[in-house]
């Protein structure tokens, strides 16, 4: 049994220690965000944020995340209620397939709550990871850009304030 | 859902096992079907007069139904990431006159859903979209004339106003009510009633895709979050390539592991089905450790296989077109040696392209159920018609009782490994009764089994007078099929691996115009002699199919490298020189807007290390028109090559969604761009090597052009012409063009920037 803090609860678990998040999340907590893509950390369809930073889950042993909190994209708005960074992603139509897109946010999410106003050439560096077979980069950048131009960090408390 | 005293009886669509897709060889100056032929897609046209795929399914009911609940309108075709299901339903809507969210839209079910054969080859606009288009006028004029009917009133006097029916004089009905007594199951009439595009809401708009909110947020949105009652997860262990036989193996300790529920082995088809996915995966591990493999054959490598394509057995099909009249195809007797290139070409020009993966980013998945005589399959297949008659063949049962429902996957490019996913579910979901079963592959598993997207060689031979302009045309290519599609149970993964295998259908290529291998060989360009000798090679040393724009990728780059060749030796810019041989206006539009956009002049002085290339192919000499201008930065020292602008001009006839068409162009951009710098799938003697994004690297963020433009040409009234394979090809062909003229000399073996590319000595 396993405790894991997901989104703001926190849930016993019954995985075995090295079950990596993602199976976690997916199998046993129903989840659909984090997505499966190559189990090896090299295409970043698994991205969640574990105290804000963002990790390949399906490397990522339950084991190792203890207390800290865990984020998926769910965290961050309802197909009702889209968070902003949801509602730019729609505001740009940066999907195609879309099977990456819940790692993508994820991964924009953490750097959004660290920087202000980050630039180009910084979100390119930090989305690399992230793989998109699509070629939506241009749309997803432009998303990116469309929360980051208004110059405040996201915030990371909005799961806690909306729960 | 169809009433039993249908007329149309679906099961004449049956696939003819072993005969491959008929290809008939005849005159293709029109390329009009015939009642009986199997489309290019896999359909059976009963109707050939009708417009789109109203000629497979020519009653109106498949495609629009009324009832009490409302209305229901149903397309064969499957979204697979590219904004269709939106565009679609747009079409719809506006013919129906119906507001979006008035009205249902189900999509590609076996059940439920017209048979409109493969998404693919860009057709789902030009033959699905012009299905309902037509449908849904057709029914829109026969509820106005049975309202008008039931009112007393004259047809012309009523309004349609959200799906409602308005008389003059106030009263009102809605579609439900006036459908009663109509009998929709009918056949489609070969003309349409007009519709009046001033009051579109919904074609030529940017409508928000009604997929992505869901995506999104996490919502169910792909048969990876199918989750039922009581599913198994199930993981298969694939032999280390296709020639491998597994010899003994002892499966006691995994079936003691945690959560297995069984181990099934048949043959060489091995698999493990679990309670909980992770306790799936560690038992596939351990088996996969235990399995002893026979290897019975050796692979030809990267750097033999286009060597070893010209040995292999082939069948040699020859199109010519002469005096730019139409174009002809025969299976030729003659030998290949007996073939020769033209005495004296003005110039010359061969190129290679390496095996590709379609590399979805979702690797394949499915879930099955066997419950009451009955198998229910979700699956991402592009074709769940073909796919219900392939898993129905080989499990002994009637098509009746065999059900596919489409469910998104993560998008595929073309054939990957989606069927053969959906053939492991149903084969495990058919030994384990009343528990669904899911099965999602390892990424090693779709990059080793999904088939590749063919390695081929081109040579073109070109004569001009002594002016430049073009006289005679020679293009001869070898490639082994670019359509395995499912046309048996053998073409199915898992019933090869069978202790009792079923063999595949022999190959049989997409005949011209569309083409297969030697889709878009035929320059549109005016020259008075054209031919094309596709060595259509029938041994295939990997299993290959369709990946997006098939041999088009190449063999565009190939002319297009050829008409920058020939513009250069006479002086001549190659904008203009393309101009000189091109009579069609549309495609000189193209031409004409991206050059313009881009600013195209070659005189125009550029940094160190940067060039500029231009394109222009339509997609099978049919469809969308795209003219591609870029420009290049390549660095020697960071050994990269990065697009620094690039802009496309497009002419896909009427447009339904401005914003879907872009993003399918800039989409198409970026993944033709990482094609032809990056992507070759690493084969050697034991087979496929690449089985990870490590040994197949794809372009990521850094890579990806700094700007991109799309220009697009609107045509109210005209065709849809598709659009989601268009700029495959002169994207690839704009780049190398770009390259050369930045390092002097043309590259040409695909992909071109790898680490230890020539281009960066």
């Amino acid at each position: 049994m396993i405790n894991l803090n997901v989104n703001g609860q926190t849930q016993p678990l019954e995985v075995t220690p090295e079950t990596p998040l993602l199976y976690a999340l997916r199998d046993h907590l129903k989840l659909n965000g984090a997505k499966y893509g190559c189990g090896m950390g090299q295409c970043g369809a698994c991205t969640v944020l574990v105290d804000g930073r963002p990790v390949f889950s399906c490397l990522f042993p339950v084991s190792s995340v203890g207390t800290r909190e865990v984020r998926t994209l769910e965290s961050l708005g309802t197909t009702e209620r889209p968070g902003p960074l949801q509602q730019a992603f729609i505001d740009h139509q940066a999907v195609q397939c879309g099977y990456c897109i819940a790692g993508m946010i994820m991964r924009a999410q953490a750097l959004l709550e660290q920087v202000a106003r980050p630039t180009e050439q910084q979100i390119r560096e930090h989305m690399a990871p992230n793989l998109c077979r699509c070629g939506t980069h241009k749309r997803i950048l432009a998303a990116i850009r469309q929360v980051a131009d208004k110059g405040q960090r996201l915030n990371a408390g909005a799961l806690k304030e909306r729960a | 859902m169809k009433p039993a005293d249908a007329p149309v009886d679906k099961s004449r669509r049956a696939f003819l096992a072993g005969s491959g897709f008929m290809v008939s060889f005849a005159l293709f100056g029109s390329w009009r079907a015939l009642a009986g032929e199997t489309n290019t897609l896999g359909a059976t046209i009963l109707a050939p007069d009708l417009p789109g795929d109203l000629k497979i399914d020519p009653i109106l009911d498949s495609w629009i139904k009324i009832d009490a609940q409302g209305v229901t309108v149903c397309s064969g075709k499957v979204e697979l990431g590219t904004g269709v299901r939106t565009a679609l339903w747009q079409i719809a809507a506006d013919q129906l006159a119906m507001p979006l969210d008035k009205f249902k839209f189900v999509t590609a079910d076996t059940a439920l859903t017209p048979d409109e054969g493969y998404t693919a080859g860009s057709h789902s606009m030009a033959d699905g979209g012009t299905a309902i288009y037509h449908a849904a006028i057709q029914v829109r004029q026969m509820l106005l004339e049975a309202a008008a009917a039931k009112l007393g009133v004259p047809t012309k006097s009523l309004m349609l106003r959200d799906g409602i029916i308005l008389s003059g004089d106030g009263r009102q009905m809605t579609y439900e009510e006036a459908a009663q007594g109509v009998n929709l199951h009918q056949q489609a009439k070969s003309v349409s009633p007009q519709g009046d595009p001033s009051a579109y809401r919904y074609i030529g708009h940017s409508i928000p895709r009604v997929d992505i909110p869901a995506k999104v947020t996490g919502g169910t949105a792909y048969v990876q979050d199918l989750r039922l009652d009581g599913m198994l997860h199930a993981r298969v262990v694939r032999p280390p390539n296709a020639s491998a036989q597994l010899k003994e193996i002892d499966t006691r300790a995994i079936e003691t592991m945690r959560g297995v529920v069984k181990v099934v082995r048949d043959g060489n088809f091995l698999a493990v089905l679990a309670e909980h996915e992770w306790e799936a995966i560690q038992a596939m591990r351990a088996l996969r450790e235990r399995a002893q493999w026979q290897l019975t054959q050796t692979y030809p490598t990267n750097d033999t296989i286009h060597a070893v394509l010209k040995t292999l057995p082939e069948r040699l099909y020859v199109t010519t077109r002469e005096n730019n009249g139409p174009v002809k195809q025969v299976l030729s007797n003659a030998s290949a040696a007996s073939i020769s290139a033209p005495a004296s070409p003005t110039r010359s020009l061969a190129m290679t392209k390496q095996y590709v993966l379609h590399g979805s980013i979702g690797p394949s998945c499915a879930v099955a159920v066997f419950r009451n005589d009955m198998l229910t399959v979700w699956t991402h297949s592009q074709g769940v018609f073909p796919l219900r008659a392939g898993i129905a063949e080989l499990l002994g049962l009637p098509k009746e009782n065999v059900r596919c429902i489409h469910a998104e996957g993560a998008g595929c490019y073309g054939h990957n490994g989606a069927d053969d996913a959906a053939c492991d579910a149903a084969v495990l979901a058919y030994r384990t009764p009343n528990r669904p079963v899911r099965v999602q592959w390892m990424r090693d598993q779709e990059a080793g089994w999904e088939p590749l997207g063919p390695a081929m060689l081109t040579e073109i031979n070109a004569v001009t007078d002594a002016h430049g302009k073009l006289q005679s045309w020679h293009h001869a290519l070898w490639s082994t099929p670019h359509n395995s599609r499912i046309v048996n149970a053998g073409r199915l993964i898992p019933a090869t691996l069978l202790a009792h295998p079923a063999a595949p259908a022999s190959p049989a290529p997409i005949p011209q115009p569309e083409g297969d291998a030697d889709r878009n060989a035929v320059p549109l360009y005016r020259i008075p002699s054209v031919r094309v000798d596709m060595h259509f090679v029938t041994d295939m040393p990997f299993r290959t199919s369709a990946m997006r724009s098939l041999g088009a990728y190449i063999n565009v780059t190939t002319i297009e490298g050829m008409m920058d060749d020939l513009a250069e030796q006479f002086g001549e810019d190659p904008v203009a020189y393309r101009l000189q041989h091109l009579d069609d206006p549309r495609a000189r539009d193209v031409i004409q807007r991206a050059a313009n956009r881009f600013g195209w002049n070659l005189a125009t002085p550029l940094p160190e290390g940067h060039g500029i290339g231009f394109a222009f192919s339509q997609y099978k000499n049919l469809m969308g028109y795209c003219a591609i201008a870029l420009e290049v930065k390549l660095d020697k020292a960071a050994r990269s090559v990065r697009i620094v602008r690039v802009v496309a001009a497009v002419d896909c006839g009427q447009i339904v969604s401005p914003d879907g068409l872009t993003n399918q162009i800039e989409g198409g951009i970026v993944q033709s761009s990482s094609w032809t710098l990056y992507e070759q799938a690493l084969v050697g003697e034991n087979g496929v090597q690449s089985v990870d994004w490590s040994s197949y690297p794809i372009a990521r963020f850094p890579h990806i052009p700094a700007a991109i433009e799309v220009e697009l040409i609107d045509r109210p009234g005209a065709p849809f012409l598709g659009a989601a394979e268009i700029a495959q090809a002169p994207t690839a062909a704009a780049l190398i063009n770009a390259i050369k003229r930045v390092v002097g000399w043309r590259p040409l073996h695909l992909p071109v920037a790898r680490q230890d590319s020539p281009i960066f000595a």
